[in-house]
């Protein structure tokens, strides 16, 4: 039926003979290599960047592949995963926020006071946190576009700033311990998904992907535009699925899945589905790829840069409060240290350009097991934080040098 | 989608701009222009290499706000204060320098800042639309899949005509728009222009091919030096229109053509 119909007028994303469509499973991975050839990289160096830290961290010290031991990153990962996300935004826009640390560190200060000195419930806590968060984030936003100052002076004053507020309210006590058996806390060292749930979750996205697909496919036909054959759907669904629910499997062995890694997916999702099927999403790639074509096409750049300012900041806050739950503790050192660059580091290494204009939202998640990898490893080889930072620096290196080198192969591709 | 108000009447006045002048700092780019612009018009634009066009119609667009002047639509006194306010008052522009985001698609270029569905971006209908209007356009775009980086200049081109196609605005104004394109490609671009003013509305056409402006143009305004220089129609001489460009009947063009013709006299 649909053979027909394609004989008799061409598709019409077909008519041009020049083109070359490549089909099925062997086409897809055609244009995946070209896709890496000119420098359009994706996942790649994350994926094979984190096979190889596995082999080296595992044969270094067998421990690093137990499953506890992955559960922790995990536990670990949740905090610094949030504030990356936040960073991607950002990022996506072309500008940065250094006071992502001390943003995290002042929230983590924030719940402390209020819930555990004050007696403030712990949800109005963390609602005033969010608030305090989405107020910095606009207050760079306004810094931005009202005084054009760049976004990088305007957050390096932000992290000193937020940084002395942190010590100010802390007072000369300097820490406050959260209650062990409070539930924040639990959240964050003990709360695990049962096992049920972490394999639905586990099956999930490889059945969306397919429902997806057939989805698509027929509401492509109906419009009379080529579908892309479902064996690739499967392949994908299928990877997906058998590499889910191995994970989870595996880490069934020790604690299981926690639920603040949980949330930190959850939110991952989120941005994904809000970046690339909404408008909003459209429009901060647009805003980064060229803030001036984006004004001529309607687009409200200074609302949409504020959106990403605002985000950050609320991701920032959001991962303090995860930091001082995982942590039992709101302390002056919060959100201090690597933390900044860590969070930075995760989003370029999962493949989001410093650059403006590209990247996503999984790539905080990738780049973050990544960063949480290397520092886990590092710890259980017990080296001291001088070396774990001199190589964390040196990653982070590493991962700015393939995004500097894939843009220029992009650019020399014609696909800059 | 947009908030256009109801379709002017064939030959009704939809722009009229009075005493319009934009400075730069110490440059004045513009001063005192005047332009009409009516439903089933072409207003072709013509004026030397910084004459102000581009700035005129960056005016229009709603991209630079006038030092001074009015501007008066479908009517009614208007302030073109953001490319938005423009855009949705039915003012589409294709830029000089096509104002493309290269990062993304041909399909998010053409819809950007108007996609189908904001909250659930309906994607398969946006690209039967691209493809729609691309073939009216008679474009050679192979794939509307690959970001606008992988695109040669005329197919940029395309793109940008064919969105400010998109929201069937009232005038639209064509800067340059076929600098980039080959020969079959200009005359759908000519051949396009005529028909969005048989469908009535307002086209601005710049263009530094003579041939080109007085083919489709109803009148044809000449800038010099950020002025208006007088009004022209297509039977104008090319002769005419170049003194009026140039500002004398005196200048390299018309000495270069008598030089031609006494040459060709000589011979004979
Ligand atoms: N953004 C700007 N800033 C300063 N001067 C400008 C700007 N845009 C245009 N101009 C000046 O305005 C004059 C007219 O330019 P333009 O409108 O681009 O000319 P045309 O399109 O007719 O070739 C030129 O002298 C140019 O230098
Ligand atoms: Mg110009």
């Amino acid at each position: 039926m649909t053979n027909e119909a394609n004989q008799m007028t061409p598709r019409l994303d077909r008519a041009d003979a020049r083109v070359r469509h490549d089909a099925g499973l062997a086409g897809a991975f055609k244009k995946f290599t070209d896709k890496v050839r000119s420098g359009d990289l994706g996942m790649l160096p994350v994926i094979v960047g984190l096979l190889l830290i596995s082999a080296v961290f595992t044969t270094l010290n067998p421990v690093f592949l137990a499953p506890n031991n992955l559960v922790n990153l995990l536990f670990d990962a949740a905090a610094v995963g949030l504030i990356a996300l936040g960073v991607v935004c950002v990022l996506l826009l072309g500008e940065i926020d250094l006071s992502i640390g001390s943003m995290s560190g002042l929230s983590s200060a924030i719940i402390g006071v209020l819930w555990v000195k004050s007696g403030v419930p712990l949800a109005v806590a963390i609602l005033a946190v969010l608030a305090n968060g989405a107020l910095i984030g606009f207050l760079y936003g306004f810094l931005r576009n009202k005084f054009e100052m760049p976004s990088f002076v305007a957050t390096l004053a932000g992290l000193l700033a937020l940084l002395g507020m942190q010590l100010y309210i802390l007072g000369p006590t300097g820490s406050i311990n959260l209650p062990f058996t409070s539930p924040l806390v639990r959240f964050g060292q003990i709360l695990i998904m049962p096992a049920y749930l972490s394999y639905l979750v586990a099956i999930l996205p490889g059945v969306l992907i397919m429902i997806g697909a057939v989805k698509t496919n027929a509401k492509r036909t109906a419009a009379n535009l080529s579908a892309e054959s479902l064996s690739v759907a499967i392949v994908k669904a299928a990877l997906l699925t058998i590499g889910l629910v191995f994970a989870v499997y595996y880490l069934e062995l020790g604690r299981g899945v926690p639920w603040m890694f949980g949330g930190f997916v959850l939110l991952v999702v989120i941005l994904n589905y809000g970046l690339t099927r909404t408008k909003w999403g459209r429009s901060m790639f647009a805003v980064g790829g060229n803030a001036e074509a984006a004004r001529r096409s309607g687009i409200n750049v200074f609302r949409i840069r504020m959106s990403a300012f605002v985000v950050c900041s609320v991701l920032a806050s959001l991962g303090g409060v995860f930091a001082a739950a995982r942590l039992a503790s709101a302390s002056q050192q919060a959100g201090t240290g690597d933390v900044n660059l860590n969070a930075i580091a995760a989003a370029v290494i999962g493949g989001t350009s410093l650059f403006g204009g590209r990247g996503s939202a999984w790539s905080a998640l990738l780049g973050v097991i990544v960063i949480m990898a290397i520092s886990n490893g590092l710890t259980l080889l017990n080296l001291s934080s001088s070396l774990r930072y001199m190589i964390t620096g040196a990653v982070l290196a590493i991962a700015v040098i393939v995004d500097s080198l894939a843009r220029r192969s992009r650019a020399s591709h014609g696909r800059a | 989608m947009t908030t256009q108000s109801n379709t002017p009447s064939k030959g009704e006045l939809i722009l009229r701009l009075h005493g319009i002048g934009k400075q730069f700092g110490a440059v004045t780019a513009l001063e005192d222009i005047e332009l009409d612009v009516h439903a089933g018009e072409v207003v072709a634009l013509v004026g030397d290499n910084g004459a102000g066009k581009s700035t005129l119609v960056k005016v229009l667009a709603g991209v630079h706000q006038p030092t001074s002047g009015s501007i008066e639509y479908l009517g009614k006194p208007v302030s073109l204060d953001t490319p938005k306010k423009a855009l949705e008052m039915g003012i589409a522009t294709v830029f000089q320098d096509l104002a493309l985001c290269e990062n993304l698609d041909v399909v998010a270029n053409l819809f950007l800042g108007h996609e189908v569905n904001p909250w659930r971006m309906d994607e398969v209908q946006m690209e039967v639309r691209a493809w729609t209007l691309l073939q009216e356009l008679a474009a050679r775009i192979p794939s509307v899949r690959e970001p606008i980086a992988s695109l040669s200049g005329g197919q940029r081109q395309t793109v940008a005509i064919a969105r400010s196609l998109l929201l069937d605005p009232h005038i639209i104004m064509l800067d340059e728009p076929t600098a980039a394109l080959g020969v079959a490609q200009s005359a759908e671009v000519l051949n396009l222009i005529e028909r969005v003013r048989d469908r009535g509305h307002g086209v601005i056409l710049i263009s530094h091919n003579m041939e080109d402006v007085r083919a489709v143009a109803d009148r044809i305004v000449v800038l010099r030096l950020g002025k208006n220089n007088g009004v022209f129609t297509s039977d104008t001489s090319h002769q005419d229109l170049v003194a009026a460009i140039t500002g004398a009947s005196e200048n390299s063009v018309s000495r270069r053509a008598a030089r031609k013709q006494q040459d060709a006299e000589a011979v004979q």
